[in-house]
């Protein structure tokens, strides 16, 4: 519900906010997309920020193979479907049963298919309520984004080094504000965590 | 210009799930791939969080919007759930907008 409010907020109509939900179908990038899209940033701009955050589902799909293999190989289009169904929620509930198992593979599939159903009916009701509004902001809609994007991150802050990289992120990208296009500063955010990557490397090694 | 970002977004969202399940496994399982791909979300979304609290285009501008993070903070920190910690953000501003205590 509060994508479909947001993305109206945005600026994006039911038709547009609801498309992201049943196509992109990964809240943090969709978020990102009319996000950055809402505050005047540029299409591909929004784009590399939704791709950049939606990388991490190549990884889950990747950890996901040997839960969701069984001895018959799976066909084609089940594999597309279960690619369009890899999330955050969808991997957390598989990988809690053994690599193979039917029940991981259950897990797995309905969660997916609850998730995605209930998004999307959420996002169309969040959607058509916020077309209904004259003014996004008088009922604080615009303060609904961020809050949206720190429930987000809130979890992600595991440790001291990840709050530190949200903090540094943060004051590069607001620093960089007045000086770039709309929509760069959140980009240049995906500098900080290549510079993070390599310091936390060379404390590893 | 947001059909375009829609549609080429969707199709590279999906593309990098899909990559996960047919590219050769050992080309995505490297070390730095990992921790990068975990580092992004939380830069991204950070800076997300601060240029939409603190601007407006390209100028930053302070208003009610610090109010509802702050607000959505505590939410947080209360273990209160994602639609909640949302509404409690929006309301914030709402009602400090409209007793005229904040832009």
């Amino acid at each position: 519900m509060s994508f479909g409010a947001i993305a109206g907020a945005s600026g994006l109509d039911v038709w547009q906010t609801q498309a992201l939900s049943l196509g992109m179908f990964t809240g943090a990038s969709q978020f990102a997309l009319v996000g950055v899209l809402g505050a005047g940033g540029g299409a591909l701009a929004a784009v590399l920020t939704a791709l950049l955050l939606g990388a991490r589902n190549s990884l889950y799909a990747l950890s996901l193979r040997p839960f969701l293999t069984s001895n018959a190989p799976a066909p084609w289009w089940q594999l597309l479907v279960r690619a369009q169904l890899t999330i955050d929620e969808s991997t957390a509930m598989a990988i809690r049963y053994p690599a193979g198992s039917r029940r991981a593979r259950h897990a797995f599939w309905s969660t997916g298919v609850a998730i995605f159903v209930l998004w999307n009916l959420g996002t169309l009701i969040g959607a058509l309520g916020a077309a209904a509004l004259d003014d996004p902001r008088t009922l604080g809609l615009d303060a609904a984004v961020p809050a949206g994007f720190i429930a987000l991150l809130w979890p992600r802050l595991r440790d001291r080094s990840t709050i530190a990289l949200a903090l540094v992120s943060a004051a590069v990208a607001t620093a960089l504000v007045p000086f770039l296009q709309p929509g760069l500063p959140v980009l240049s955010a995906a500098l900080v965590a290549l510079v993070a990557e390599r310091v936390l490397a060379r404390r590893a090694a | 210009m947001i059909w375009p970002a829609i549609i080429i977004g969707s199709l590279g969202a999906y593309l990098l799930k899909l990559s996960g399940y047919v590219i050769p496994e050992r080309v995505l399982d490297n070390e730095r791939l990992r921790r990068l791909t975990a580092l992004l979300p939380v830069a991204l979304l950070a800076a997300l969080v601060a240029v939409q609290t603190f601007s407006t285009g390209t100028q930053l501008q302070l208003d009610a919007r610090i109010a509802g993070l702050a607000a959505a903070i505590v939410a947080l920190a209360l273990r209160a759930p994602f639609l909640v910690v949302v509404i409690v953000a929006a309301i914030t501003a709402a009602v400090l907008r409209a007793t005229g205590l904040a832009p």
